[in-house]
């Protein structure tokens, strides 16, 4: 069975939702983001989210393009972000990885070559935010051809013909960006959320993870009563630009991420 | 194996051959096959067709002149030169045949506010224009390193009634400032018109642009065919993203003895990493809504791209354009910044005509041309925009101060 399906069932069982975290690969150095990377499930977080860093994410906002921009300049490639992906697993075989970011980096590795890469590291699944399903089948093959799920994304703007086209071939779970905008921005209310769940619920069986806007603890937990899965991305993210002093990490900064998601994990956990 | 047409392109879900597309973000899917949709509808309405054509006419100046430029020829000693005279349109460039369709398209869809992304201004200038022209607000991004760079540009937006947004995200050039009108786009989805300024983006982009464009070529057939007798031997334009050379070319793609030649900007050399020449000096990949070449590192990360001209600073090229390099259909080459220099300044010295600097990179590839071949050879350059936005990247170049 995959990490993912394990995860989500283990949490059905216990009747929670999934906190899922996000964070850059790489971001601000390989060392920092590798240490905040392995901290994390210690703090509650029930899956991973890793950023693969891009010179364009068009659809984040300036939180998530900051980080990349780092990262990138700290020297991050898509080699480094399978190395780390590598390492986690040296401890950790239980808590599912996803990958998630732009096409051209994963096009430009060699859509086979990644895949199996991907799947030799430990990594459970991708979300390609540029890939729409209309044009992600060369990856979808490979992908599943190694175990890795197709992670699709559903938002506001689908209605039901879109959702239909959605959820076909869409495995892992189905990511629901809760409100038309970048990441970061404006925040969606818990009710629109619940009802955008269950619209996509009659679509699919697979668990539905919102994201997109949710910062705080409360937050989290209103969402977490929703939905199966909380994300929680760019207000992770923040604090890391937040504890930069003259571009370098200070002592506090890992520190006080972890604490940031440990109290994020609570909210989750107090939702339902 | 030639084809049978080169027309036909792009399919049903925006390809040509492999490149082109629809890589979006999914919040953006459902309007861009609404886009699509309303696109197709409007191009069958005789009331838009006929709408389009009388702006075409009385606001923006169509046709524009095909010229016979005398002295360049003479000059050159070879082939007889034509000028196809865009930098005589409205706003003084060709940028505004595409932005006149697309507003009326966002008034035929409803929307109340338009967006787009500017390298040079160029594009920013006409969209700030047929916003005011049609009563819908206007936002237009722009790399806050250009607008440093283009402030007269700048002020003509503002002046027009538009909003100009610095980007500062990325290397805060024109890349970037395509970024944040996608990021504006996502959040505004529902009121707002994305004005793209190039034959790129997500299909059915480089289809619309194209065919707005196109007017450029079948205006040129018909005027040729008047002044001639026949058709041309050869055509020629600038390509960034490739809009004023898709315009010219698109009408003449069947017609297989003109030869083409788009000419990009090879900065200081393709064979240093200062250059905006995707076709010679990129890769396949995957940006802006679409698959094309791109300028990019070993990791697939973008690159900046670096030409004297801010119109062809981009690091990608329109798919259409590399499906036509793949087929052969097409020739591209490449001018430097100093050959478009030299281009530039013979323009205004023997024609009384400034170029832009874009459209000088076309030029400078007839300069090489043109005496390598006899006189009865015809080509016709697309000279696509006056170039008095670019006297002060010019007086910079050449040591003097205004």
């Amino acid at each position: 069975m995959s990490r993912l399906k394990a995860r989500f069932d283990a949490l059905k069982a216990d009747n929670r939702a999934a906190f899922v975290t996000y964070i850059q690969a790489g971001d601000p150095n390989r060392d920092v983001s590798t240490a905040i990377l392995a901290g994390l499930p210690g703090t509650g977080a029930d899956i991973i989210e890793l950023g693969m860093p891009f010179t364009d994410p068009a659809a984040d906002g300036p939180a998530i393009d900051k980080a990349a921009q780092r990262a990138l300049a700290a020297g991050a490639c898509t080699k480094q972000t399978f190395e780390m992906v590598r390492e986690f697993r040296t401890a950790d075989d239980a808590t599912p990885i996803v990958l998630m970011g732009y096409f051209n980096p994963v096009f430009h590795y060699g859509v086979e070559a990644f895949c199996k890469d991907a799947a030799s590291v430990g990594v459970d699944g991708l979300i390609i935010v540029d890939l729409p399903p209309e044009e992600d089948t060369e990856l979808l093959v490979p992908a599943n051809a190694n175990n890795i799920d197709i992670i699709r994304l559903a938002t506001p703007t689908s209605d039901d013909d879109r959702l239909t086209t959605i959820v076909n071939g869409a495995s892992g779970f189905v990511y629901y960006v809760a409100v038309a905008g970048v990441t970061g921005d404006k925040s969606a209310t818990a009710d629109n959320i619940g009802d955008a769940v269950a619209r996509i619920k009659r679509h699919t069986n697979l668990p539905v993870a919102v994201g997109f806007g949710i910062k705080t603890p409360e937050q989290a937990a209103g969402v977490a009563a929703r939905a199966d899965a909380v994300v929680v991305g760019s207000a992770i993210v923040s604090l890391i630009e937040q504890g930069l002093e003259k571009q370098q990490p200070n002592a506090d900064m890992i520190e006080n991420i972890l604490n940031f998601t440990q109290n994020l994990a609570n909210g989750v956990r107090s939702g339902r | 194996m030639a084809l049978n047409s080169y027309t036909t392109g792009p399919d049903e879900k925006g390809h040509f051959g492999q490149y082109g597309g629809r890589y979006v973000s999914e919040t953006l899917m459902p309007l861009v096959l609404q886009v699509e949709q309303e696109y197709r509808a409007a191009m069958k309405d005789e009331t838009f067709l006929a709408e389009l054509d009388e702006l075409n006419r009385q606001y923006i100046g169509r046709p524009s002149p095909l010229y016979y430029a005398e002295r360049l020829t003479d000059h050159l000693g070879g082939a007889k030169v034509y000028f196809k005279r865009e930098e005589l349109n409205h706003t003084g460039a060709h940028k505004i045949n595409h932005a006149i369709g697309q507003v009326l398209l966002a008034k035929r869809m409803g929307k109340t506010r338009v967006i787009a992304e500017t390298g040079a201004g160029q594009h920013g200038v006409a969209t700030a224009t047929v916003a005011a022209r049609f009563g819908l607000e206007c936002t237009v991004f722009m790399g806050a390193v250009d607008i440093e760079r283009q402030k007269p540009n700048v002020f003509r937006m503002k002046l027009l009634g538009a909003e100009v947004t610095p980007v500062t995200s990325g290397s805060a050039t024109l890349k970037d400032a395509m970024n944040d009108a996608l990021r504006d786009w996502v959040t505004n989805v529902h009121d707002t018109f994305y004005i793209i300024g190039t034959v790129a983006g997500p299909h059915p982009y480089p289809m619309m642009v194209r065919d707005f464009q196109s007017v450029i070529g079948r205006e040129t057939k018909e005027q040729i065919l008047h002044m001639e007798g026949r058709l041309p031997d050869s055509l020629v334009a600038c390509v960034g993203g490739g809009s004023n050379a898709l315009g010219l070319f698109h009408p003449f793609l069947d017609d297989r003895d003109v030869e083409m030649y788009a000419v990009e900007a090879s900065g200081h050399g393709v064979d240093t990493d200062q250059h905006a020449a995707s076709i010679a000096g990129g890769k396949p990949g995957v940006l802006h809504g679409n698959r094309t070449y791109l300028l990019q590192t070993d990791d697939g990360q973008i690159t900046e791209a670096h030409s004297i001209s801010a119109g062809l600073d981009y690091p990608g090229i329109g798919p259409e354009h590399v499906w036509l390099h793949e087929q052969g259909r097409v020739t591209y080459v490449s001018a430097t910044d100093k050959e478009a220099m030299e281009a530039f300044q013979l323009c205004c010295r023997t024609e009384g005509i400034i170029p832009a600097l874009e459209s000088a990179h076309g030029l400078a590839h007839v300069m090489r041309m043109a005496p390598t071949l006899p006189k009865d050879h015809i080509c016709v350059l697309n000279l696509s925009g006056r170039g008095d936005k670019d006297i002060f990247t010019v007086a910079k170049e050449l040591g003097e101060e205004i």
